[in-house]
């Protein structure tokens, strides 16, 4: 079985702009996380993409999704600790409620 | 720079110690530090015009400088006279602001007349001032007012005594305004400074067209050799119609009309006497209100010879005021406003001999400028005697009305009888002071103009009676009901009493006109036996009148009142001049163009400006909803932003 390689595109894509339109619409905090999760996703599956397709004998793709999976892991983490200190304070992760520091 | 310097340096210094630490000196050492500092002052004063006058040679710098001239006449020396602002250049090369000293015959007499005055009000002041709130501030500001008027008189060149006169304005306007918890005293300060002011303006711009052709602030250069340099750099120069060198030198002589209260600049005066009396006598009788009077006599030379019409204009406008002001004091019933309007009389006196004066010492025919200075002299003295006795009453009645006051010869022999003498002095009636000083000025005045002549004379009489209409009301006249029985002086007040009153008995017997006169030579006066006679006798009619009317209470003073209704009334309010300055302040100036100023600005200027801050309002609220703070806004327009380039890279 040969997937050709548009069709992984498409899917990234369509994950990006899923995870671009849930990080522009999504109030709350954990769905725009989860958002950029996405974005971060798609970006990962176009380095495996682009090297299995083009250059199958190198490394450097996949090295590169592994380097964005851990630092999205400790973004994620550090994110989250955010999220949970806002929420333990102002009782809500809505991002349009979260306005004390304006003005 | 020498001794001389310490001058001006000792009042300026005693001013700085006493308004800054005066507070925890307390009031007697401050009384006695501003006595003994002043006191230091009076005496290299008195040397100084020892040296000059009489050794005819100064030693200044350690070098002996002769007095006179190779021809005898007096010399101007210059002590020190450093730059303080260059403004020369190629064009201009002695444009140059300096402050030094200067010792010629009328600032070396102007010196002992300010420190012999302002020492009696010193020693005055510790028994006049005694227990008022404020007496260090009061010393710290008489020593001001010391310092200030030193510099004025010693200044070399005209900008140095217009930063001076402005001093002595200040020093003038905060004695006034001492007792600042009152009303009127705050009134009566903000109208001398106001007034005298704006006519400080008319100096100012008077210096500067002066000072525009000539290139020079210096005196010795604009006054030098008969005025010369005025007449080949502004002589037959015209503006409209009128000479230059005329507008700058009545400009120049308002400035001088102001500060002396010559009409209509008179306002100010009677009401300065809200400030304490010693300062009234000698800041508003002695020394500061003459400085209008040796402001002309400084620049003497310009004046007759490039500028002889303004001279006549000086001399009318003296003879005017002179009659104006001695017929208020006629009618006035507060006793420090009488002899404040006899002060502006008596100003105008000078200003008469002045403008009548010649020039040439041979054939007395500058013997207006002599007597004009001698009157100054004589009139500083006795005339501050008049209103440290005023103080002396007014401490023993504490009221300044003549209807509380009357038959105090036996409670006060010593005030009476000083007061008596400075009565005599400015009356005119020999041998006093006030008689010489006097009759040379009206002897000037009767060789030159018939109309001053006849006015002066007139003016004299009158004088005499308002003198001796306050004398005899005060000291004569019915006894009123006192609060408590009026006690005399003590001795720090009484003291200086009799010391002025030895310098009115002496003063006329000063050989004067060797020392001062137009031209630096000294002359002989002889006595013109006619004028003499006729002025004395004048001075007796007064007198007698006066006499008659008021040494014991009669219907007499009524029925004149009566036969002059209307012109009683009408002086009694100073002929309305106050109520005009109203009017024209405040009908005319913010009644009618001030609106429309007001209007302008409002509507036009800050119109401009409130639309300006609209506009940018209007564009800022417009405008701010991009900068929301939402991560999520700026990301779709990030996102947006991207596509847009993208599409264009792509399909463009």
């Amino acid at each position: 079985m040969n997937v050709p390689v548009e069709f992984y595109l498409v899917l990234s894509t369509l994950l990006f702009f899923i995870g671009v339109y849930g990080f522009i619409v999504r109030k709350n905090l954990i769905g725009i996380l989860m958002s950029i999760e996405l974005i971060l996703n798609a970006v990962n599956i176009n380095f495996v993409v682009f090297n299995r397709f083009l250059f199958p004998e190198k490394l450097e793709g996949y090295m590169y999704g592994l380097f964005v999976i851990i630092v999205a892991a400790a973004e994620t983490t550090v994110a989250i600790a955010i999220i949970i200190n806002v929420y333990r304070n102002m009782k809500n992760i809505d991002v349009d409620s979260i306005k004390e520091l304006k003005n | 720079m020498d001794y001389t310097v310490l001058l001006l340096a000792i009042p300026f210094l005693m001013f700085l110690l006493l308004g800054l630490v005066g507070q925890k000196l307390g009031p007697k050492m401050a009384g006695i530090l501003g006595t003994a500092g002043l006191s230091v002052v009076t005496v290299l004063a008195y040397y100084v015009a020892y040296s000059y006058f009489l050794n005819k040679g100064l030693t200044l710098n350690g070098v002996l400088e002769s007095a006179v001239n190779g021809d005898g006449s007096w010399k101007a020396l210059t002590s020190f006279n450093f730059t303080w602002l260059d403004l020369s250049n190629a064009n201009r090369p002695d444009l140059r602001i300096e402050i030094g000293m200067l010792f010629d015959p009328i600032s070396v007499m102007m010196l002992v007349v300010i420190t012999t005055v302002s020492l009696m009000v010193h020693i005055y002041s510790i028994g006049y001032m005694h227990g008022e709130e404020g007496f260090e501030r009061y010393y710290s500001i008489l020593s001001l007012f010391s310092f200030a008027m030193l510099g004025l008189v010693v200044a070399t060149n005209i900008f140095q005594m217009y930063i001076f006169w402005e001093l002595v304005g200040v020093s003038s306007f905060l004695l006034i305004g001492f007792y600042y918890k009152k009303p009127s005293a705050v009134k009566a300060a903000k109208k001398a400074f106001i007034v005298t002011r704006f006519a400080d303006m008319f100096f100012l711009v008077g210096i500067l067209i002066l000072s525009y052709y000539t290139k020079t602030f210096s005196f010795e250069q604009i006054n030098g050799d008969h005025a010369a340099l005025v007449h080949t750099t502004m002589g037959g120069l015209t503006f409209m119609g009128c000479s230059v060198t005329a507008i700058a030198l009545t400009l120049i002589f308002l400035g001088g009309a102001g500060k002396s209260a010559m009409f209509p600049f008179q306002i100010w005066l009677p009401d300065a006497m809200e400030g304490p009396t010693p300062s009234s006598a000698l800041i508003h009788a002695a020394t500061m209100v003459v400085a209008g009077v040796y402001l002309v006599a400084r620049l003497f030379p310009v004046y007759f010879f490039e500028a002889t019409s303004v001279l006549t204009f000086i001399a009318y406008v003296g003879a005017f005021t002179s009659l104006f002001a001695a017929l208020i004091a006629c009618t006035q019933t507060d006793i420090k406003r009488v002899l404040a309007f006899s002060t502006i009389s008596q100003i105008a006196y000078m200003m008469v001999a002045l403008g009548v004066s010649g020039y040439a010492s041979a054939h007395e025919a500058g013997l207006g400028f002599t007597a004009s200075m001698w009157h100054l002299f004589t009139h500083a003295m006795f005339k501050a005697l008049l209103f440290m006795c005023a103080g002396a009453i007014i401490h023993a009645v504490h009221s300044n009305e003549m209807d509380d006051m009357g038959n105090m010869r036996k409670y006060l022999p010593i005030t009476h009888w000083t007061f008596l003498i400075a009565c005599f002095a400015i009356a005119g009636i020999p041998p006093f002071s006030g008689f010489f000083s006097k009759d040379e000025i009206l002897t000037a005045a009767f060789e030159s103009n018939m109309i001053i002549y006849v006015c002066q004379a007139f003016v004299a009489g009158l004088t005499a009676f308002y003198m001796f209409r306050l004398y005899f009301r005060i000291f004569w006249y019915n006894e009123p009901t006192f609060h408590h029985t009026p006690h005399e002086a003590p001795k720090s007040m009484t003291i200086p009493l009799i010391v002025l009153a030895a310098f009115t008995c002496v003063g006329g017997f000063i050989p004067f006109s060797e020392f001062i006169t137009a031209e630096s030579i000294g002359y002989e006066i002889e006595m013109n036996t006619t004028i003499a006679t006729i002025s004395v006798v004048v001075a007796l009619i007064g007198i007698a009148i006066a006499t008659f009317m008021y040494k014991k209470q009669n219907e007499w003073p009524d029925k004149v009142t009566a036969i002059f209704k209307n012109f009683y009334v009408w002086a009694y309010h100073r002929f309305y001049i106050d109520e005009v300055y109203l009017f024209i302040t405040n009908k005319i100036i913010f009644g009618i163009i001030c609106t429309f100023i007001a209007w302008f600005d409002r509507h036009i200027i800050d119109g401009f400006m409130n639309l300006l801050a609209w506009t940018t309002n209007l564009v800022s609220d417009e405008t701010k909803e991009v900068q929301s703070g939402s991560v999520q806004q700026y990301a779709w327009v990030f996102i947006m932003g991207v596509v847009t380039i993208v599409a264009l890279a792509l399909y463009l």
